[in-house]
């Protein structure tokens, strides 16, 4: 009776068992199988709709067959390095006083606090933030202020670089070994210098790398530049003027009416998933291949 | 540091060498007055790092602008944070916390109303109620494939399927809101329309939560779906960060009484992570409430409170993408501006949350870089 009953229990316990194992690999089926649908529809409609004509015409009035996304893969990369410009010497710097001078002490949690949760700040209202402050701001006649521009658009981009940015730094800089430092001070070097030409410059590829990630993040984001870059049908590369970006124009083209439109937007998606999963990969190649593997 | 300085010897013309942009050579009084006193016995080296000066003003310069760096963080937050409470006073003086839950009547059909811009009526109650909504059937339907893929990928996966899985999972993360909006648009909302929704109206109707009123197939149910897809590398992600901090000998010790696999799993692992793993969610919840582009295309953006999942309706950062450029009048900027505020302090506290659960376990084991 006993043993009868033990027998029931495993089998009970070995089918629990494999049919847990079932449902996590169903789990894990349906997870890729959405991914690889997008890809593949993706790059199905992308491709078939991309010509040389898109990234050297600009958009054609509705109507008209063709034109292109030139303005707004130009306006992206001007917003972008607007943005880069604004969020990687910050950054990296917020990552420096978190590794090196601040290590332990109150002050750098809370940093480091501040800067996870800025992290999950929903961009929209970095949006919000950015039109208050440039586009509609209190104090009139400042420059580049009191109008829908690119540099609005390009502010509220690299403060979203920012937080990731910076914590990127400081973990790649706690993995420099401390005999480095330790070396540089030892032959005198002054403590700045040793930041910045030993132990930055050691940590330098996996900093990068963590810079283009926050730079990929960024530049997919339509949100904040619904109403701070505003978009733009004509060439402009004036960032005191409204400007046009890749994710807010196939934000545009994919709720128009016109199949034409449709076809422009999967294939600026197409560009843009591209650019992402290049930068995705270096990153991925980069870490793999171990960043300090020569320090440590 | 004179202790060291026989040590170095050896070593001066190596610097000089490899280091020739070094700064010019400025002497400082105390150093010349040194090398002036003792005039033989001072090596070159001596002279040669004395001659550098002491750097104490570039660094506690650099010093101080790298503190400063640091700060600028909290000073964004804070800049964010008044920002948004001085637009919002508007809205705030005239409807005060109501704003978030009354309803007004129409004057002619007696229908409750919540946003009309003509008229300056503004409630937040239909926003809120899509964001609450859309962010939970989310969350239903991501957490049990999340832990599922976690499960899949830390304890059960072959070692040659791991690294892609985790690759292709980080991928979906990557892609942009905009591009899920318009697969959304262009392929899921017609599945939905053609295929599922009619399956859920008639297999599920009486519930109430399905019903055919709506035919387009966007709505809740649409933004639920893809939100959930948008949020599953994320819970997916911490959670196997969490599992792997598990220690190896609590598995082995489960496994060791003759544990299977599942139980091993069960009382090894989950139950360890179990903070973690919430953690996770939560933070998938706040990307959730906050995700405003794939939403905004697919759920109809209509400010109108429904029972049926299928209807539309819209979310508080749905409506601020949505009017935000157009605002009619200084109120209707003041209560997209009030939505954005609350939008903001209900993901620091959830975000907040999140870190605080996950550092609770994670804090023994050194973070992972990915």
């Amino acid at each position: 009776m006993n043993e009868e009953k033990f027998k029931f229990r495993s089998r009970m316990r070995a089918l629990t068992d494999s049919s847990v194992t079932a449902l996590s690999i169903l789990a894990t089926v349906l997870v890729v199988a959405p991914l690889v649908a997008i890809f593949v529809y993706l790059v199905y409609k992308g491709a078939s709709s991309l010509n040389l004509d898109f990234f050297t015409q600009i958009p054609k009035p509705v109507g008209e067959a063709g034109g292109g996304m030139a303005n707004a893969i130009w306006g992206s990369a001007l917003l972008l390095a607007l943005a880069s410009i604004i969020g990687v010497p910050v950054g990296i710097g917020g990552g420096i006083f978190l590794a090196e001078y601040g290590r332990g002490t109150k002050l750098a949690n809370a940093v480091r606090f501040t800067a996870d949760v800025l992290n999950g700040v929903p961009s929209i209202v970095m949006g919000v933030a950015v039109y208050a402050l440039i586009v509609k701001p209190h104090i009139p006649f400042l420059p580049f202020t009191g109008h829908f521009s690119g540099f609005s658009g390009g502010v509220a981009l690299g403060i979203m670089m920012i937080p990731t940015v910076c914590r990127t730094t400081e973990e790649m800089l706690l993995m420099v070994p401390h005999a480095v430092r330790e070396a540089a001070l030892g032959l005198g070097v002054p403590n700045w210098r040793s930041v910045l030409s030993i132990t930055v410059k050691t940590a330098s590829p996996g900093i990068i790398t963590g810079c283009m990630l926050a730079f990929a993040r960024v530049a997919g984001e339509t949100a904040p530049l619904i109403f701070t870059a505003l978009g733009n049908s004509f060439w402009s590369s004036n960032l005191n003027q409204p400007i046009a970006a890749l994710p807010l124009q196939i934000y545009v083209y994919a709720l128009s009416p016109y199949d034409d439109w449709h076809r422009l937007a999967w294939a600026g998606a197409l560009v843009l998933i591209v650019l992402i999963v290049l930068a995705v990969s270096l990153v991925r190649y980069v870490t793999s291949r171990g960043v300090l593997k020569g320090a440590s | 540091m004179p202790g060291s300085l026989v040590l170095v010897t050896v070593h001066v013309p190596d610097i000089r060498i490899s280091r020739p942009q070094v700064q010019p050579e400025r002497p400082i009084p105390d150093a010349q007055k040194l090398a002036g006193e003792s005039t033989s016995d001072v090596s070159a080296v001596r002279k040669f790092l004395l001659s550098r000066g002491n750097s104490s003003i570039a660094d506690a310069v650099f010093h101080w602008l790298m503190v400063l760096c640091g700060l600028s963080i909290f000073a964004i937050v804070a800049l964010i944070a008044f920002e948004l409470v001085l637009r919002s006073q508007l809205s705030w003086q005239k409807f005060g916390l109501s704003f978030f839950y009354q309803a007004f009547t129409d004057r002619e059909t007696h229908l409750p109303m919540f946003w009309d811009p003509v008229n300056e009526h503004f409630s937040a109650l239909p926003f809120v109620y899509g964001t609450l909504v859309s962010s939970f059937l989310a969350l239903l339907i991501s957490v049990p494939l999340a832990i599922g893929l976690a499960i899949f990928l830390t304890e059960m996966c072959p070692l040659a399927l791991r690294g892609p899985l985790a690759f292709l999972t980080e991928l979906l993360a990557a892609i942009p809101s905009v591009i899920y909006g318009l697969w959304a648009v262009f392929v899921l909302v017609p599945l939905l329309r053609a295929h599922i929704n009619p399956f859920l109206i008639h297999g599920f109707g009486w519930t109430g939560l399905f019903n055919d009123e709506n035919p387009t197939g966007l709505g809740f149910l649409a933004a639920g779906v893809i939100l959930a897809i948008m949020i599953l590398p994320i819970i997916s992600s911490l959670t196997r960060e969490v599992m792997t901090a598990v220690p190896h000998s609590q598995r082995e010790a489960v496994l060791a009484l003759g544990a299977t696999r599942w139980e091993m799993i069960r009382m090894g692992v989950l139950r360890n992570a179990r903070i973690g793993i919430v953690g996770g969610i939560i933070l998938g919840l706040g990307r959730a409430l906050g995700e405003t582009m794939a939403v905004a295309m697919v759920i109809g953006n209509t400010p109108e409170i429904h029972r049926s999942l299928l209807s539309n309706g819209s979310t508080m950062s749905a409506v601020i993408a949505n009017e935000y450029a157009e605002a009619v009048s200084d109120m209707h900027f003041s209560a997209l501006t009030e939505i954005g505020l609350a939008l903001f302090i209900i993901t620091i506290i959830v975000n907040a949350l999140a870190q605080l659960l996950i550092w609770m376990v994670t804090r023994g084991t050194p973070s992972q870089v990915h």
